[in-house]
């Protein structure tokens, strides 16, 4: 852990900061930047970069929900079941007579469930977060596909404005699925860092036996970790559906889960847990906002895309491992 | 009094002469004995449809009208859903192939994929129809769409839009789906095809979106910062292009670009049709499609001739959907065809 370096000193903190993978991706993405304002004359303009970042902050925010789970010493691979199956069914709660208001509460009641089920699982069956999850995210996406929805693709029902309002419209210029993100970031930063949920999260990820023994209600704040990142998916979804007017359970099927865990990874959050911060999620965000939209903008192809993020991911991992070699303590800790 | 009686009388004698000649009418009845032979032949028979995946409207389209028909004949009908995995699809076709039900519907995810194990399939006298997206093999039948025909249809309409001095500038840009699929590639060619004859038309993006309605979303958002006056978009598919178009809406360009996409003329396609979100819908018909599919089913299952032994096709036609003719004949709800 070289960034939270408790030397106060400046300079070995700098230095410190660029071993880290943070720094790595930091300097990664500060390149790529530069690289795309230099060769594409449009990708330094206000309007770009408000796209750019629009453009991942569902994937931001995502992405800090899965991080307390992952600070926590968890993983939470169902977040894209949860959010594709609560809000569609609330589209079909919606267009079955419901008020639109009345379906976003069921729909939110059922995120909530679906999380503490799995925190049920992993804190009270003592089954291991990927399995628990992977599994969970199955029967979540089966229960959806049996009981509540039939087609995969709900479009947002009709004659609700406010509710396209919410993906759409702009506060300031900015849009608020930007904002959404701002200020779901500082609120979890604050969360992390200023409240006893937040360290004993910390506690629990460093080293969860001995914050058993302690005295952390482990198994109470498990649960709360899931049905946080629960309820993040839902939000997540909800201002998916807005802007997208359409929401497709299909996602459950696509590689979104990965690029969430891409994001997280990237920012420098490791998943043997215990450490990372709010900034870390932000970082790895951006990065991957800036390679895409640049990506897009050059007009590249598809399967080169992919081969790109998978090379890129490849490259912050082995640079990590150079300047961080394995040591007793950290591989002890395991990875996943 | 007497009037009334004899006015009774007559009444009663005209209601039975008519009743005996009715009933005469029925003992001459001729019994078909091709209809016999066409209820009794299909009894008992297997079909099985490997689709893409259940749950979208295109798959559960062709399900419910092939199951209708099922009933009707008596014959067994199963599906066999691989949840857009094409490993599993392939294992099912694998199983199919011991189990030799007597048809198989297949749903290719690309064209290779399936390609060997169809004609294996028809090797151990299995009939093969594929709907809707075709693999490398041409089997006893395939009925859907002639995608080539709808790259062509979409390119013209946008010709027309954004041809020298037309629209606000001639620059299109295309949102494919997986690059691998029948619908893609053949789409693709049928779009070039057209745009290789009108060099004016810039394609200035053409991104795939994996079928993602918010990835078609922040796709076309940062092409439209880049083109702001970009005046044309194919997209290749309904259920993805609601993200296109609502970046094309929030952009304020709703006027401006004209989107064309393509799909099976579901209510949900028609709506963003009659809300202005899609300016053209080319329709392959779902409906028109399964009864196509339910005809072929029936021909094979009575004819006599052997799995392989004659190919045939036919590519169903397609509707240009705009906001004057959605209406109930264009578009369909899964529970009409239930």
């Amino acid at each position: 852990m070289s960034t939270t370096n408790a030397n106060p000193a400046n300079a070995p903190r700098v230095s410190g900061l660029f071993k880290s993978q943070e720094g790595i991706v930091l300097i990664l993405a500060f390149v790529a930047f530069v690289a795309f304002s230099l060769l594409l004359p449009s990708f330094f303009s206000a309007g770009n970069l408000l796209t750019l970042v629009r453009s991942v902050s569902i994937l931001g925010i995502l992405a800090l929900g899965m991080a307390i789970v992952v600070i926590g010493r968890g993983i939470d691979v169902s977040m894209i079941a949860t959010m594709v199956v609560s809000v569609s069914w609330a589209f079909v709660l919606a267009r079955s007579g419901y008020s639109l208001e009345v379906s976003l509460v069921i729909g939110a009641l059922f995120a909530l469930c679906a999380g503490v089920a799995i925190g049920i699982l992993v804190a009270f069956g003592e089954v291991p977060p990927i399995f628990a999850t992977l599994a969970a995210g199955s029967v979540i996406y089966g229960l959806g596909r049996t009981f509540f929805f039939q087609l995969e693709m709900q479009n947002v029902p009709p004659g609700h404005e406010w509710f396209s309002l919410f993906g759409q419209a702009r506060i300031l210029g900015i849009p608020i699925t930007v904002v959404t993100f701002g200020v779901l970031c500082i609120l979890i930063h604050f969360l992390l860092s200023r409240t006893r949920f937040g360290w004993q999260v910390y506690a629990m990820g460093n080293n969860p036996e001995a914050a058993r023994i302690t005295g952390v209600p482990s198994r109470p704040m498990i649960l709360a970790q899931y049905a946080v990142s629960a309820f993040v998916a839902y939000g997540a979804g909800l201002i998916l559906a807005s802007s997208a007017s359409a929401i497709n359970a299909r996602l459950f099927n696509s590689t979104m889960i990965y690029d969430i865990l891409l994001v997280v990874v990237l920012g420098g959050i490791g998943l043997n847990g215990g450490h990372g911060k709010v900034r870390n999620v932000v970082l790895g965000t951006i990065f991957v906002g800036i390679l895409l939209n640049g990506m897009t903008i050059l007009n590249i192809d598809y399967t080169i895309q992919n081969l790109v993020k998978g090379v890129v991911l490849l490259l912050a991992i082995v640079i990590d491992s150079l300047v961080n070699p394995r040591d007793e303590q950290t591989s002890q800790q395991g990875d996943l | 009094m007497r009037l009334r009686t004899i006015g009774l009388l007559a009444a009663t004698a005209l209601a039975a002469t008519a009743w005996t000649a009715t009933a005469n009418a029925q003992n001459k009845g001729l019994e078909n004995p091709r209809s016999t032979t066409f209820h009794g032949t299909l009894e008992g028979k297997k079909v099985v449809f490997l689709p893409l995946s259940m749950g979208f409207d295109l798959t559960e389209g062709w399900a419910a009208r092939m199951r209708q028909q099922a009933e009707r004949l008596n014959y067994d009908f199963e599906i066999r859903d691989p949840a857009w995995s094409t490993d599993a699809g392939t294992r099912a076709l694998q199983s199919l192939i011991t189990e030799k039900p007597d048809l198989i519907v297949a749903h290719n995810p690309d064209i290779q994929s399936y390609a060997r194990l169809l004609a294996q399939a028809q090797a151990k006298g299995i009939k093969v129809v594929q709907i809707n997206l075709e693999s490398n093999t041409q089997t006893d039948s395939y009925v859907g769409a002639d995608w080539t025909e709808i790259g062509e249809q979409a390119a013209t309409a946008v010709v027309d839009r954004c041809g020298e001095g037309k629209g606000s500038s001639t620059k299109v840009a295309i949102d494919t789906g997986v690059p691998t699929a029948a619908s893609d590639v053949f789409q693709l060619d049928g779009i070039y095809r057209v745009l290789d004859k009108h060099p004016e038309i810039e394609v200035v993006s053409q991104q795939a979106t994996e079928y993602n309605p918010e990835k078609a979303r922040s796709i076309m958002e940062t092409v439209l910062q880049q083109h702001p006056d970009l005046c044309g978009a194919i997209g290749i598919w309904d259920n993805q292009d609601t993200g296109t178009a609502s970046a094309i809406q929030q952009a304020g360009k709703g006027d401006q670009v004209f989107l064309v996409t393509s799909g099976g003329g579901n209510q949900v396609g028609c709506e963003n049709v009659s809300n202005g979100l899609f300016n053209l819908y080319i329709s392959y018909n779902v409906p028109l499609q399964g009864d196509i599919l339910n005809a072929e089913i029936a021909r094979l299952l009575l004819s006599d001739a052997g799995a392989g032994e004659s190919k045939t096709l036919f590519f169903n036609p397609l509707t240009q959907i705009t906001k004057d003719n959605v209406n109930q004949r264009n578009c369909w709800t899964l529970d009409d065809l239930k």
